[in-house]
């Protein structure tokens, strides 16, 4: 860890703080359009991070670097490193998909796949393990559990996905997510689409389920990053202005430019 | 003042009024005009194929005699050479038009996804007798030097299998018909295919990828159950085309209507080439009628396919609900 990460969250004990991944010099590129400039930032294990900042700040290019989304578009690119326990995973022999089974990601509207509720969870699983039916129908069971949406979809496993309501399936997603045992789970405004019950629900899982997976989310809802983050992020055009524990962004801020964002003058 | 105003104004309402009821009768109009068009197609099929049917009843199906100086009629030899000669060309064509519309949608670089796609387009624009003529001069000859021995000598070997691909190669045949017939509707099955692969969201296969799927995983079981729907009516369209194919087929299919093998190298007839070769000779009455009945009966498979094809689809969407 470096010095000014320690300094930035005085209050924290940093003997708890054990970075899953970190961004050192990342620079990303859409065609010519410099989109994250120099970024430097650790996301620390089993902890929530919040990125905000207006739109077109680079937060959700941020999370696509973060499981290489951006490798799907030729005209992508980017430089530096992102390392996750360490290694660096901008590395051209990286298998992109190994990286992808250990960070999941959630999308701003639910994606459930063209199949039953079942297998919406099962073909994750199976692209990376072997399992015998018993064994596949446990990790199910778990992962609807931990996404909350065992007790609604438990006697409807057979049926299609897209019968869920939007927030049933926004959960069905997450549980897809998770099924997989990510490290991480990326959130890219995964309430954006949803209505505020559905969003209080998605609000509780990630307090649950940060004790199991580091969480990075990207949110235009300040209040919901005040809510549940530990850490937040405040971007403005590609730049990282301020990163550090979520109480002090928010009462605190060290930066002009993030308190006018947060107290609205401004985004 | 005011009152011409109003009076003008209530003329106007009316004249919308007719527009309206004229405009809603003329489209009542030509929707009906279809039906009707359809209908009398049937009809007069039938009508025409009268003294046929009367003569030969439903075995002309499957009576294999096609004599007209007898006045002997069966439509055995042409329906099959129909069937199997589509059959050959879905065989080849659905898989390769998957190859092609994948990669347009998911590998391909972008600078080459213009050229390739109008390309493909521009090979729907060949005119079908072009296909024959090509079929039969170029085609034929390298494919009876080159690929029916060899294939002769791989999967002529495979029991049972084997006798599909035994006997002479001529060049032209059943074979060589379905292989034209594929690259014929090879464009229309990969555009739509590429098409309803392009508007599956961005999101929906990137969510796909993001559980670690690789290029294929994704199209195979996120992006083709996605689509099923536009996929099967690419297919179907293609299939269509290849039922009523009728100028490059006669070509090359060799017009015999005698068929001793099941080899796949014998030369056959289908419904259209025999429409196409005899219909200017037929003499009137049975002949002519027996002819007719073939149009219906090529009508009627054509009505099957779409009809089964519908069926599937409303399989498929229960099939969805329920899988465990």
């Amino acid at each position: 860890m470096n010095d000014t990460s320690q300094n930035m969250m005085m209050n924290e004990t940093v003997a708890q703080l054990e970075a899953q991944m970190a961004f050192k010099s990342l620079d990303f590129y859409y065609g010519k359009f410099h989109a994250l400039k120099n970024v430097n930032l650790e996301i620390y294990k089993r902890h929530v991070t919040a990125f905000i900042g207006p739109s077109g700040c680079g937060k959700s290019t941020l999370l696509r670097v973060m499981n290489r989304m951006y490798d799907l578009y030729p005209e992508q690119r980017a430089t530096g490193e992102l390392l996750l326990d360490g290694e660096n995973m901008l590395d051209r022999n990286v298998d992109v998909t190994v990286l992808r089974a250990k960070v999941g990601m959630v999308f701003q509207k639910p994606t459930p796949f063209p199949m039953s509720i079942y297998e919406n969870i099962a073909f994750g699983v199976r692209l990376h393990e072997k399992m015998s039916k018993s064994l596949m129908d446990e990790r199910v069971e778990w992962a609807l559990r931990k996404a909350a949406l065992w007790d609604e979809a438990k006697d409807k496993l057979g049926q299609s996905g897209m019968s869920l309501s939007g927030g049933q399936q926004q959960r069905l997603c997450i549980a897809r997510g998770i099924a997989v045992k990510p490290e991480v789970l990326l959130l890219d405004e995964p309430t954006s689409a949803l209505d505020p019950i559905s969003t209080m629900r998605i609000e509780e899982l990630i307090g649950e389920l940060k004790e199991e997976f580091t969480i990075a989310i990207v949110t235009h809802n300040m209040q919901q990053a005040a809510r549940i983050s530990d850490y937040t992020a405040y971007m403005y055009l590609g730049e990282m202005i301020e990163f550090g524990v979520t109480d002090q962004i928010f009462i605190k801020p060290t930066m002009k430019a993030t308190e006018d964002y947060i107290t609205g003058r401004f985004g | 003042m005011s009152a011409t105003q109003e009076s003008s104004a209530n003329t106007a309402a009316g004249a919308g009024k007719f527009g309206d009821w004229l405009f809603f009768n003329l489209t009542r109009l030509f929707a009906a005009l279809t039906l009707i068009l359809l209908a009398g197609i049937i009809v007069s099929l039938v009508v025409g194929s009268w003294e046929s049917i009367q003569k030969f009843g439903l075995s002309f199906i499957w009576r294999q005699d096609w004599n007209p100086p007898m006045e002997e009629f069966g439509a055995l030899i042409p329906i099959y050479g129909t069937l199997v000669t589509s059959l050959i060309a879905l065989v080849i064509a659905v898989p390769v038009s998957f190859g092609i519309a994948l990669f347009l949608t998911e590998l391909s670089p972008v600078w080459l996804r213009r050229p390739l796609g109008t390309a493909i387009e521009l090979l729907a624009a060949v005119p079908s007798i072009v296909y024959g003529m090509w079929g039969l001069m170029v085609f034929a000859p390298i494919f009876a030097e080159y690929v029916q021995p060899l294939l002769a000598g791989t999967l002529g070997r495979v029991p049972l299998l084997g006798a599909l691909f035994a006997g002479p190669g001529l060049g032209i045949g059943l074979l060589a018909a379905g292989i034209i017939l594929a690259i014929m509707i090879i464009p229309f099955i990969a555009s739509v295919m590429r098409d309803v692969f392009d508007v599956t969201p961005a999101m929906l296969k990137e969510s796909a990828y993001g559980i670690g799927s690789t290029t294929w995983e994704v199209v195979w079981n996120v992006v083709l159950p996605y689509t099923k729907v536009g996929v099967i009516g690419g297919i179907m369209l293609g299939l269509g085309r290849a039922l009523g194919e009728t100028m490059a087929v006669t070509f090359i299919i060799g017009n015999t209507n005698f068929l001793s093998t099941i080899s796949l190298y014998a030369p056959g007839n289908s419904i259209t080439s025999v429409l196409a070769n005899e219909f200017g000779e037929a003499t009137p009455g049975i002949y002519t009628g027996a002819l007719i009945e073939l149009g219906l009966i090529l009508f009627l498979i054509t009505l099957a396919v779409l009809v089964s094809s519908k069926l599937l689809l409303l399989r498929l969407a229960k099939h969805e609900g329920t899988k465990t």
